[in-house]
């Protein structure tokens, strides 16, 4: 390593629990300072929507949740991929972590989707080419921890869920525009929502909301990992004494 | 080569032909499914006419993945799937084999078969061969998608429904643009965009499932 900083030694589970342990606080702490941010922009400064009323705020929560659980979706297959092809332990168990709060994004990012199109679209769901792409990520991500769940042996969950990923990452652009397609062809159904300019404090806000959820996103993570890595861990002898050092 | 994969594929289809059952009830499924609809919504042949091609579509999806489970499990239980990762071919030249196998139990004779059914939607002719060719050209896809789930779940507790969970949203771009093709015939806008997307994605789907397939099975072989 030319830097100095030997990546691969937190790439073992022992030296990375406590590295993430440290870790954890700072991005709790970066998740509340953007949260608070956000919500103070979106909620005290951005103007009220000329044809959407207060209702549009909603959008601080429903995009970022929509971004992050695509975005997650790619991590998420990057690390299963890193773990299949040089069988780092820790990056499968970063892609077993991440999958839960990812699936939580994409549920969240369709919960407020309803609550939005309700009084805006007059329908709590339409099947606009995007909500539909986005219940099919949920049904991936669903998909995903429903097999490394029903797989006993961690090394065989492991690899089946980084194949079930990767596939899953190659099919998204397919699905996607698959969906969009057949969307535009039943045109009866189509809802536009009205982009119009966007204010740019209102850009603002969403881009402090995103970074809070990525950073709440990383905290959460990594407190599942380092729960992962016990479960896994614990017939060696750094855990039995970690554990007993927490007793 | 290519002979251990012919010999592979008449080796299933002599396998199948022995356990004609097996055939028979995905078949039956598939008939009882399409039939229970018109009993669900009624039997207003407009709204059958419109209903058809998605209904039949479905349909054909949930019967594959009824036979899906089985296209390794047997030969997992006995031991031959570990010869034939032994074997010198490339284990994903035979999970084509196997696809190809499973394509021709189960595949073709959904395909034939829907016309039939399809009578039964009073579709008109031009509506038949569209369905009857959107199916031709895109079951295969179902069979080699199918394959990745059926090697991931592979003596997986719960493997028949998991493999749903698993295969049916892989699914969505073939069933969308094979229904889309009948109803593309039937408002006249003609179904050749539809029939060349499915063909794509039949070509990719049969050339690309068998590597992590392969991969999927050597991982359940461990």
């Amino acid at each position: 390593m030319s830097k100095g900083f030997n990546w691969y030694h937190f790439s073992s589970p022992q030296t990375f629990y406590p590295l993430a342990g440290k870790m954890i606080p700072w991005f709790w702490a970066l998740a509340a300072l953007f949260g608070i941010a956000g919500l103070i922009v979106g909620f005290l400064i951005a103007p009220t929507d000329a044809q959407q009323g207060e209702g549009y705020r909603i959008i601080f929560l429903h995009v970022p949740a929509s971004w992050m659980s695509m975005f997650i979706y790619l991590v998420m297959a990057f690390w299963a991929a890193l773990g299949l092809a040089f069988n780092f332990r820790l990056s499968a168990m970063m892609a077993q972590a991440l999958a839960p709060t990812g699936a939580l994004f994409a549920f969240l990012s369709l919960w407020t989707g309803a609550l939005w199109g309700k009084p805006m679209w007059g329908a709590w769901w339409v099947w606009d080419a995007r909500l539909t792409s986005e219940l099919i990520l949920l049904f991936l991500y669903v998909g995903f921890i429903a097999l490394q769940a029903s797989i006993d042996d961690p090394r065989r969950a492991d690899k089946a869920g980084a194949i079930l990923a990767l596939v899953g990452v190659v099919n998204v652009p397919i699905i996607y525009f698959s969906v969009k397609w057949w969307n535009t062809l039943h045109q009866g159904s189509t809802v536009n929502i009205a982009k119009s300019s966007m204010a740019k404090v209102m850009l603002v806000g969403m881009l402090l909301c995103a970074l809070a959820c990525w950073m709440y996103a990383i905290a959460v993570a990594l407190m599942r990992v380092r729960k992962i890595v016990l479960e896994r861990e614990r017939h060696t002898e750094w855990v039995k004494a970690e554990l007993a050092q927490e007793k | 080569m290519l002979n251990a994969v012919f010999s592979l594929i008449a080796r299933d289809l002599r396998l199948g032909m022995r356990r004609q059952a097996d055939i028979a009830s995905v078949l039956f499924f598939f008939i009882i499914v399409v039939s229970l609809f018109p009993l669900g919504i009624g039997p207003e042949p407009d709204q059958l006419r419109r209903l058809a091609p998605g209904i039949l579509w479905v349909a054909a999806l949930l019967a594959t993945m009824l036979s899906l489970p089985r296209l390794f499990a047997d030969d997992h239980r006995d031991g031959t799937l570990e010869q034939l990762a032994l074997s010198p071919q490339p284990l994903g030249l035979i999970v084509l084999g196997k696809v190809a196998a499973h394509w021709l139990v189960s595949g073709l004779p959904l395909t034939l078969l829907a016309p039939v059914l399809g009578l039964q939607f009073d579709l008109s002719s031009e509506a038949l061969q569209a369905l009857t060719l959107s199916l031709l050209i895109g079951t295969p896809a179902l069979s080699g998608i199918g394959a990745i789930g059926a090697a991931l779940t592979l003596g997986v507790r719960g493997g028949g429904v998991l493999l749903s969970l698993l295969i049916l949203p892989l699914y969505i771009p073939v069933l969308i643009f094979g229904a889309g093709a009948v109803e593309a015939t039937v408002t006249g806008v003609g179904a050749q965009a539809h029939l060349s997307l499915l063909g794509a994605l039949t070509l990719a789907g049969v050339f690309f499932a068998p590597w992590p397939t392969a991969a999927a099975l050597r991982i359940a072989l461990e």
